[in-house]
């Protein structure tokens, strides 16, 4: 039951106390680094990167569009990863992570999906596309709720973790499959009439402030799974004492 | 206990099947729900034929894939809740032979019938006589796929018998074999090269193989416990 039977680094790394303690510290600097970053990109992307030629100041949605879904798609593999994590070493702490990775996860699928819809009306000039990125974003979103959804199915916390670890393996395995698949069958059926604004045939201008906003959403996603982590280690060590006396020391913060 | 290998998986096999032939009501329904189904589109869409062989190839995989999910979920509910199963976790031998031969058994007894079945719809939705080879080919491979992944659902939903949580599971995995068994119908019909995409479903199916057999034991070890 004891997380502590070794004190070698590894193991310091998997106690959800050393976790706790340990990202009270990075917490105010990396909350510093998100705000300073998404405020230097949406900044600098919306109001003095140049309009795009073609899209003129519509093509601004991408400083939200593609961070998110980057992220998002990355997530999806920080999930699943750190179930796998779980499921080797036996370690509470990454079973912790993967919890708190997956409602983030989806959260940014669905920022993704939706900015995409609302700059695929005036780029397109329709609202939605079957296009395989787009297609492969929305089964992204099921397989997070997949994951979401099969941890209430169990009323042992340790049998959901290694369920939802399990089945977060299935989909990445799955989700390049889906992804060639999903490619596939968008050129068996239209013509890619379709391109995105690939990254690398944008104007270095308007391409620097997406590498922030890239950065500045990487570094929100590791602020938020840290904040849902902690929470997540106050709920099920709440037994624990160093829990009871964090709790019983500052009752008007908490 | 040195048991050959394939023991287990045989006698999985027969048993799931006897078990399937004394209870003849649940071997019926999901293929009565297949045909049933299929006479609904008509009724809802239109009775033309250049309508209805238009919309065949997709619906003919929507019908099978609504089909085996809905008959996977008893997989393993019911060796689940009359104690066999946890007689199966706890035997020293392999897990992966007992459950290939459950899940060919299942195959055996959906998605076989389902492949036989086929030719009726077709009939029914106007397809050409040319496309009947590769469609069936296709849900011969593709519904063996569909009882892989599906039980990997069923495993991992065991305590509260899969349902609508069965469906949301199961449904994106099963993306990439919707398109490829589609996408045969629809190259015979439109007379192009249709070996592809069934090589890609054979693809499909010699990963599920090999890698569903390890989720889904792992699944059911922990539904054990859950």
């Amino acid at each position: 039951m004891n997380f502590n039977l070794q004190w070698t680094w590894f193991h310091r790394l998997g106690s959800p106390r050393w976790f706790y303690q340990q990202t009270q510290r990075w917490l105010p600097w990396l909350a510093v680094a998100t705000l300073a970053l998404l405020v230097t990109g949406l900044v600098w992307g919306l109001a003095i990167a140049p309009p795009d030629a073609k899209q003129g100041n519509s093509f601004r949605i991408i400083y939200l569009h593609v961070p998110a879904s980057v992220v998002a798609l990355a997530g999806y593999y920080i999930m699943a990863i750190s179930g796998a994590v779980g499921l080797i070493w036996r370690i509470k702490l990454s079973f912790m992570l993967m919890r708190s990775a997956a409602p983030i996860g989806a959260a940014l699928t669905f920022i993704a999906l939706v900015t995409g819809a609302i700059w695929g009306k005036p780029t397109w000039g329709t609202y939605w596309v079957w296009d395989a990125r787009i297609t492969s974003m929305l089964i992204l979103l099921f397989l997070y709720f997949g994951v979401i959804a099969l941890r209430h199915t169990y009323s042992n916390n340790e049998a959901a973790d290694k369920a939802g670890a399990v089945l977060s393996l299935v989909g990445m395995v799955n989700v390049p499959i889906i992804y060639k698949s999903v490619d596939w069958w968008q050129t068996l059926h239209q013509p890619a009439t379709i391109k995105f604004t690939g990254a690398p045939s944008m104007h270095p201008d308007m391409f620097a402030p997406l590498v922030v906003m890239i950065i500045g959403f990487y570094s929100f996603y590791s602020l938020a799974l840290i904040l849902f982590a902690r929470a997540e280690i106050l709920r099920r060590e709440y037994r624990a004492s160093w829990v009871k006396q964090l709790v019983s020391n500052q009752p008007a913060e908490k | 206990m040195a048991n050959n290998l394939s023991g287990g998986f045989k006698a999985y096999l027969y048993r799931d099947i006897l078990i399937a032939q004394r209870d003849r009501g649940d071997l019926s329904k999901p293929l009565m729900f297949f045909l049933l189904v299929a006479v609904m589109v008509p009724l809802a869409i239109a009775p033309e034929a250049n309508k209805l062989s238009a919309i065949a190839p997709g619906l003919i995989w929507i019908l099978a894939l609504l089909a085996t999910l809905l008959s996977i979920e008893r997989l393993f509910s019911e060796d689940y809740a009359d104690g066999s199963l946890e007689q199966l976790l706890i035997s020293p031998n392999l897990l992966m032979m007992p459950i290939l031969g459950k899940i060919t058994a299942h195959w055996l007894v959906i998605g076989l019938p389902l492949t036989l079945l086929s030719p009726v719809i077709a009939i029914w939705f106007s397809l050409p006589i040319s496309a009947m080879v590769p469609m069936m080919l296709s849900l011969a491979l593709g519904t063996a796929v569909l009882s892989l992944i599906g039980a990997v659902g069923a495993a991992l939903t065991l305590p509260r018998q899969g349902g609508v949580l069965l469906a949301l599971l199961v449904m994106p995995l099963y993306m990439p074999v919707l398109i490829f068994g589609s996408a045969t119908i629809q190259a015979a019909v439109d007379g192009l090269n249709w070996l592809a995409p069934l090589a890609m479903l054979a693809a499909l199916l010699a990963v599920a193989i090999v890698l569903c057999p390890l989720a889904i034991s792992a699944g059911l070890r922990i539904a054990k416990n859950g």
